[in-house]
């Protein structure tokens, strides 16, 4: 009777191959890094942690100290506001030359066949701006930072520029990703019509994309506003540079009351990106 | 017969609004940015970049630098890796209870609401209290984070993992507790009428179901913590952000466009990497 | 076994599911629950496996009123009632066998019920339960490479290793063919009567319960409409039931409907 008993399947050696590599993978980190992890929760890491968060309390709630922030918090939003805007500009400007259906394949070119000079131009366009856009996305915000420092000295514009430039890749890629998915159909009609190519654009393409467009726009603020924030900390302004001058400076008293209004901030705009992406879809 | 007779326009208000609120916000950003796009295209502003673009090359790849660069490059992994493990485990026990079926609502809690009038809103603080945290933890950036635990315990790698681990606790809690929350509830009332204990039940009926989501989802976020990993030695919490900060303070313009060039690598490798082990759950 | 008195339900959203409903079902009972589809079939088993909690009236259960209790005390209670599901209710991903298994997660511990899923307990139990049902080489198979019979039978070899003091089926053969639905309503009547088990069951296909049952409750707009031995069941007693005639097949082809709604909430 036990005999009959059908045996259990052995697993694939993929089945096991993946835990392993993660397990590996996990203990090669744990050796490299982990190792004094263990200390930080052992009594001597605790009290001094214990001790550091005791001395955030109370936090500094002076009328003048406020002021200071409201003001590095307005610049940080600004900061994030106009970043996100020229972004949004490049991403716009860029994402048409870099959608194929607008450039070479599609319904619009389906009666040009072979490979002319115009077409082998377009095309060389569409290469250049995909390019252009890929570079942008991935240079990390700060290294952009860092280097629009070195060129125009420290305050918030570098950080508008850094922003700017690399949210300008991302959103560039996710505008063009909205384009080519777009319904040609529209676009079918409008060229029976007779209309031209800056027509079709018009009437066809950006009434289909502009409320995609925002929403993706809308989201990346939401990125933006912590990024800005941190921005600071080399440099680029804004609340980031308070937090970078209180932890660097041992002014505790500061750091619960700036990492308060960063909380209320990216909560704030959260919401607001939030709301306004519902209503969009 | 009137000269119009088509139906007006409805004139929309709240469009009309928010333009003006976007046109505001536009021109006081624009000051308190302190924009000045001529200090960038013309003047000392451009001449520093054009120093900064010939500075660039030829790229540094010589065979001494290479060598120098391989410990922080697989440190940055090291650093993603124990960051998202400390965050699983963090994140996890906060999603059970920030998970509603599981706390206080649904088919589990049933048959025993109502036996104290309190009861049920007793069981929803520690919901509420463990969706405020891991908003918290969300809210404050990493990179925030890293440089608060920089001064807690010191330069080097571990304010770079504990960071990653709080901010992303916080992202990998919420995500959770949204998959445990779409789990099908009819297998739970079915274990539940066998008898089953709660913990016995979420073994056989949650984990079973949401599992393949939890792995893929935190696997997606290895690939976003490798990019964290890479910017956090900014603040001095290792890897190689650390010696991209270096090469930049030091104007070694032609290092720099190496340890981006590795940077790329590293993260397109994660990224197919976890792609591939994404694809083998689905 | 079973005492109802005045049982009322209401819903949040303030659906009443059932209306003062009264019944008693003694021990090794075989009772068939006949009724259109939102009569409150469900609703009442769902109440006598205390999955719900009555808004109104007493539930007594071998002699005891069962109110107030929570936890260890209704988790008890909960052990001698085993249910079959319409929808089965198994967890698609799991190996039948862990399903099968989950009918002794009352009996087991927690760390029990953990090592069972790594190193499989009891399958020798698991294996006879299947054995009784007809699907032993389905032991170690994927749950959702089962067929929907299969896996209907994977529900009942649960409910046989949980081996309650009744049974109740809400709609156990819904979802399968006609001669397969007679097989499967036999095989449960068989269980229950060899071991003097309680069996209750919701069917929508008058039929069978009249075939097989020797009492048939009709049930409608959450209210007991009749309570008979199926040879005092009248055509006017059916009538009252199902109004319209094409009623009988509306009702398999909206639950069809409702099995094969795409199961979203995934993310």
């Amino acid at each position: 009777m036990a005999s009959t008993i059908p045996q259990r399947s052995r697993p694939a050696v993929l089945a096991w191959a993946m835990p392993g590599f993660l397990l590996a993978l996990f203990i090669w980190s744990y050796l490299g890094v982990g190792g004094n992890l263990g200390e930080l929760f052992g009594p001597e890491g605790r009290a001094g942690m214990a001790d550091y968060v005791k001395r955030l309390y109370p936090p500094n709630l002076e009328g003048e100290f406020l002021l200071e922030v409201g003001k590095a918090a307005l610049e940080t939003l600004s900061i994030s506001f106009m970043g996100t805007f020229i972004a949004a500009l490049l991403g716009g400007a860029l994402v048409f030359l870099a959608s194929s259906n607008l450039m070479f394949s599609g319904i619009l070119f389906e009666r040009e066949g072979g490979w002319g000079l115009a077409r082998g131009f377009r095309m060389a366009l569409f290469g250049l701006s995909r390019a252009i856009l890929s570079i942008l996305r991935s240079i990390p915000e700060i290294v952009l930072a860092m280097i629009f420092i070195f060129a125009v000295g420290l305050g918030p514009f570098p950080g508008v520029l850094a922003l700017g430039l690399h949210t300008g890749g991302v959103l560039g890629k996710l505008f063009s990703e909205v384009v080519e998915d777009i319904d040609s159909r529209p676009l079918e009609s409008l060229q029976a019509t007779g209309a031209s190519r800056l027509k079709i654009l018009l009437y066809g393409v950006l009434p289909q994309v502009l409320p995609q467009f925002l929403s993706y726009t809308l989201y990346r603020w939401e990125v933006n506003i912590r990024t800005a924030a941190i921005l600071g900390i080399v440099g680029a302004g804004g609340i980031g540079l308070k937090l970078h001058i209180a932890v660097s400076l041992f002014l505790e008293d500061q750091l619960l009351t700036l990492i308060a209004v960063l909380f209320a901030m990216v909560t704030a705009v959260d919401y607001l990106s939030h709301a306004v992406r519902k209503r969009l879809i | 017969m009137s000269a119009r007779s088509w139906p007006a326009s409805r004139p929309r208000r709240l469009g009309l609004f928010l333009l003006l609120l976007f046109l505001l916000s536009l021109v006081v950003s624009y000051r308190a940015a302190e924009v000045r796009p001529f200090q960038l295209f013309f003047g000392e502003g451009r001449d520093n970049l054009l120093v900064f673009v010939r500075g660039m090359f030829p790229p540094d790849f010589s065979p001494d630098f290479l060598r120098f660069i391989l410990r922080p490059t697989l440190e940055t992994i090291q650093i993603s890796v124990m960051g998202t493990a400390l965050a699983i485990l963090i994140g996890f026990p906060l999603s059970l209870l920030a998970a509603s079926n599981l706390t206080f609502r649904g088919v589990l809690h049933e048959a025993e609401t109502g036996r104290h009038p309190w009861s049920r809103a007793l069981r929803a603080v520690p919901y509420f209290l463990a969706r405020a945290i891991l908003n918290f933890f969300r809210a404050v950036p990493e990179f925030v984070w890293a440089l608060l635990f920089v001064r807690a315990v010191g330069l080097g790698p571990l304010p770079g993992v504990l960071a990653i681990g709080v901010g992303y606790g916080g992202i990998l809690g919420k995500i959770y507790a949204e998959i445990f929350e779409g789990v099908d509830p009819r297998p739970i009332e079915a274990f539940q009428s066998t008898g089953a204990s709660r913990p016995s039940i979420f073994l056989y009926g949650f984990l079973p179901q949401a599992f393949p989501n939890l792995l893929s989802y935190s696997l997606y976020r290895w690939e976003c913590a490798i990019r964290a990993a890479a910017i956090l030695g900014f603040v001095g919490a290792g890897g190689i952000g650390q010696q991209i900060e270096l090469s930049l303070r030091m104007f070694n313009h032609q290092e720099v466009v190496t340890l981006i060039l590795v940077l790329l690598l590293l993260i397109s490798g994660v990224e197919q990497l976890s792609a591939f082990l994404r694809r083998q759950i689905a | 076994m079973f005492l109802l008195q005045g049982v009322d339900k209401k819903f949040r959203r303030g659906e009443v599911a059932l209306h003062g409903v009264d019944l008693s079902i003694g021990p090794g009972e075989r009772v068939a629950f006949i009724g259109p589809s939102g009569a409150g079939k469900t609703t009442l088993f769902r109440i006598l496996n205390f999955s719900l909690r009555p808004s109104q009236g007493k539930v007594f259960f071998e002699g005891s009123l069962v109110d107030g209790i929570g936890g260890r005390r209704l988790r008890r209670l909960r052990r001698k009632i085993g249910t079959i599901y319409q929808h089965h209710n198994l967890v698609p991903r799991l190996r039948v066998v862990h399903n099968v298994l989950a009918g002794r997660l009352g009996a087991w511990s927690t760390p029990r019920a953990l090592l069972s899923l790594v190193r499989p307990a009891e399958v020798d139990l698991a294996y006879s339960a299947l054995l009784q049902v007809g699907i032993p080489q389905k032991l170690f198979a994927r749950t959702d490479e089962l067929s929907g019979g299969q896996q209907q039978r994977v529900a009942i070899a649960r409910v046989l290793l949980q081996d309650p003091a009744c049974i109740l089926a809400d709609e156990p053969v819904s979802s399968v063919d006609p001669s397969l639905a007679k097989r499967i309503v036999r095989l449960l009547i068989d269980l229950s009567s060899k071991q003097a088990k309680t069996l209750a069951m919701n069917l929508h296909n008058v039929d069978l319960a009249l075939a097989h049952f020797p009492r048939v409750i009709g049930l409608k707009d959450g209210q007991i409409l009749f309570d008979k031995e199926p040879q005092s069941i009248t055509p006017e007693d059916l009538k009252a039931l199902f109004p319209t005639p094409t009623e009988g097949a509306g009702i398999l082809s909206t639950e069809q409907a409702y099995l094969e709604r795409p199961f979203v909430a995934r993310i």
